[in-house]
């Protein structure tokens, strides 16, 4: 029972890591939270569900172009929204984004309304001894583990990610040295909103989903990102490694002998309580630096 | 009591209680509670939030938290114990107080978004933990007896007794906003909002200041959230932790005017107006979240203090009347 549920759980995690790694990335840039996040999850979900159900598109190959429009939606939300608030007080910019957030799910809503969803791809699954696991999780897991490795090596071998990284550091200082900020800002956005399109397109592929879904995906990207310290965007990957163990471990922990029993619908009280702790203790989270 | 003779004050009261006696006026009356029966719980949460996130500067984004747990400590005690609406109401609005006082301790501390985070974290995990609780039905929530409105002169006079309770507690709540902003303890929060470190070299004890000022912006909500559901008869937790009323609170507090006493009354009317044309239009009624969305990003874009704060900033005159 333990060993699928935690294998399951890492899978997910994968997913999830990619999801909050995009929320921690705008964060560490910028000093914001992007409380558009979820909707962008869902808008990524949309993305692959129009393609598969109304061209009969691939997914994997649908995931490129998922991408490019996550890409060029951060961009755009950047300008309108964010790029003028940008210095002022975190009110601002929390409002900034959730106004996007509701214009994304307002007219979400008109559109696809909000009934539940599914792309209806299968590709089986395999048996590793007495674990089955099916190919949709694993490929998923693949992806964003591909995902993290191209970005790091973006933000680590590339001249536009260093300067990512610059002005992550001291963004006046990268202005000295003649970085254009500004559309570095716009592209960190970018990068971040197209990971949660990515991963909420992952998440199409095995969940059912609504236009709403995105939202308990925003919370779970809080919850890892400060397991993993927020503005850390690999911290972001192990956190949500750990969050997928949590989730899947937890509800099969009582078929353990000498441990109580615990329900499904208690995940979420242990994931927010220790989201809470974590705050209060660890600000700069469980894997983040002293500073 | 010289600061009661402020035109500032009489001027949020006279409004507020215009909404409340509009009722009386129109001739639907019924129809015409409801609508200011919304504006008035609008007026309520949004003054007390603004205690908070406009005095003090702190970002509370799961204030709804308070609303939620009032509400269901009160309606257990009404319904399972049969004790009286004041009593319920009194209960609710004492058990937030105190999770606003034990929380206010740890997670105070936090700055920012930090702070705004943490709110949304405790607000989540309360409705998660209500869900869990069988004491409060789980997640099917209470229904109340329908004989409980009887002790209260029968359903159609219980609507009246509520809505008169909420005009009283928002009237209250305005007065209290006022007398909290003209005090020491309200100068304290407000050199909290514009420099802590500040303030603290100045002789502000922030964590208890601070910490009473969370607790009295979430003793009201608890109460509304009492009023509320016993109007409503029954309660669940998807109803009573809703995130977006948080936001929509903080929506109301900005188009008024963070940190003024008027502005939450005019901002809390004005979106509830504007939401309840929204709703019944046929053009907008689809994306009213969306129009909505739209407002509050123009309102935080170009007008980040708020109509009462713009007023006042534009017409030197206003700041002697506007408060």
């Amino acid at each position: 029972m333990l060993i699928p549920s935690l294998i399951d759980g890492l899978l997910l995690g994968f997913v999830y890591g990619i999801a909050a790694m995009g929320l921690s990335l705008i964060w560490g840039v910028m000093d914001v939270i992007n409380l558009s996040h979820g909707p962008i999850i869902a808008l990524g979900m949309f993305g692959i569900y129009l393609a598969f159900n109304g061209l009969g598109m691939n997914p994997y190959l649908t995931l490129l172009l998922v991408m490019a429009g996550g890409l060029l939606l951060g961009i755009v939300i950047y300008g309108v929204a964010v790029q003028r608030v940008i210095d002022a007080p975190h009110l601002s910019t929390l409002l900034a984004t959730f106004a996007v957030n509701m214009i994304i799910i307002g007219i979400g809503t008109a559109v696809f309304t909000t009934s539940p969803r599914n792309v209806d791809f299968s590709l089986g699954s395999i048996s590793l001894g007495n674990v089955s696991l099916t190919w949709t999780r694993i490929l998923a897991a693949v992806a964003a583990g591909g995902v993290t490795a191209l970005l790091y090596l973006f933000l680590h071998r590339t001249q536009p990610g260093k300067a990512i990284r610059a002005v992550t550091d001291n963004r006046a200082a990268a202005e000295l040295m003649g970085i254009p900020t500004n559309w570095i800002l716009a592209l960190s956005f970018g990068l971040g909103t197209m990971l949660a399109a990515v991963s909420g397109g992952l998440i199409a592929t095995f969940f059912p989903f609504t236009i709403l879904a995105g939202g308990s995906y925003e919370v779970k990207s809080f919850v890892i990102c400060v397991l993993g310290g927020l503005g850390n965007p690999l911290g972001a990957l192990i956190g949500g490694l750990l969050l997928g163990a949590l989730e899947g471990v937890i509800p099969v922990l009582g078929s353990l002998p000498g441990i109580p029993n615990i329900e499904t619908s208690w995940v979420p009280v242990v994931e927010f309580v220790l989201f809470v702790l974590i705050l209060l203790v660890r600000p700069q989270g469980l894997l983040g630096s002293e500073s | 009591m010289k600061q009661l003779r402020h035109p500032g004050l009489w001027l949020a009261l006279a409004l507020t209680a215009a909404f409340a006696l509009w009722p009386a006026l129109a001739s639907n009356k019924a129809y015409t509670r409801e609508i200011a029966f919304t504006i008035l719980r609008a007026v309520t949460f949004a003054s007390s939030l603004n205690i908070l996130l406009g005095y003090t500067g702190y970002v509370s984004f799961g204030h709804i938290v308070f609303y939620g747990l009032g509400g269901y400590v009160g309606f257990y005690l009404l319904d399972e114990h049969n004790v009286h609406l004041a009593v319920a109401v009194l209960a609710g609005g004492l058990a937030s107080g105190l999770l606003a006082f034990l929380l206010g301790r740890a997670i105070l501390r936090l700055r920012g978004a930090y702070f705004a985070l943490a709110t949304i974290g405790v607000n989540e995990a309360m409705r998660a933990f209500i869900k869990n609780i069988d004491l409060f039905g789980g997640p099917t929530g209470m229904t109340l007896n329908f004989r409980v409105y009887q002790s209260y002169g029968g359903p159609d006079q219980a609507l009246w007794t509520t809505y008169l309770s909420v005009a009283a507690l928002s009237l209250v709540v305005v007065l209290v906003s006022f007398l909290v902003k003209s005090s020491r303890f309200g100068l304290g929060l407000m050199a909290i909002r514009e420099n802590e470190d500040a303030a603290e070299v100045m002789g502000v004890v922030a964590p208890s200041t601070k910490t009473w000022a969370y607790v009295l912006s979430a003793f009201f909500p608890g109460m509304l959230g009492v009023l509320f559901f016993f109007k409503n008869g029954n309660i669940e937790p998807g109803d009573a932790f809703v995130l977006h009323q948080s936001i929509e609170g903080i929506v109301m507090v900005m188009l008024g005017g963070q940190g003024t006493v008027l502005g939450p009354v005019l901002g809390a009317a004005a979106y509830q107006r504007l939401r309840g044309l929204l709703l019944v239009s046929p053009l907008f009624k689809n994306i009213q979240l969306a129009v909505a969305g739209v407002l509050l990003l123009v309102i935080v874009l170009f007008v980040p203090a708020g109509v009462v704060g713009w007023l006042r900033g534009r017409f030197a005159i206003l700041r002697r009347v506007l408060e």
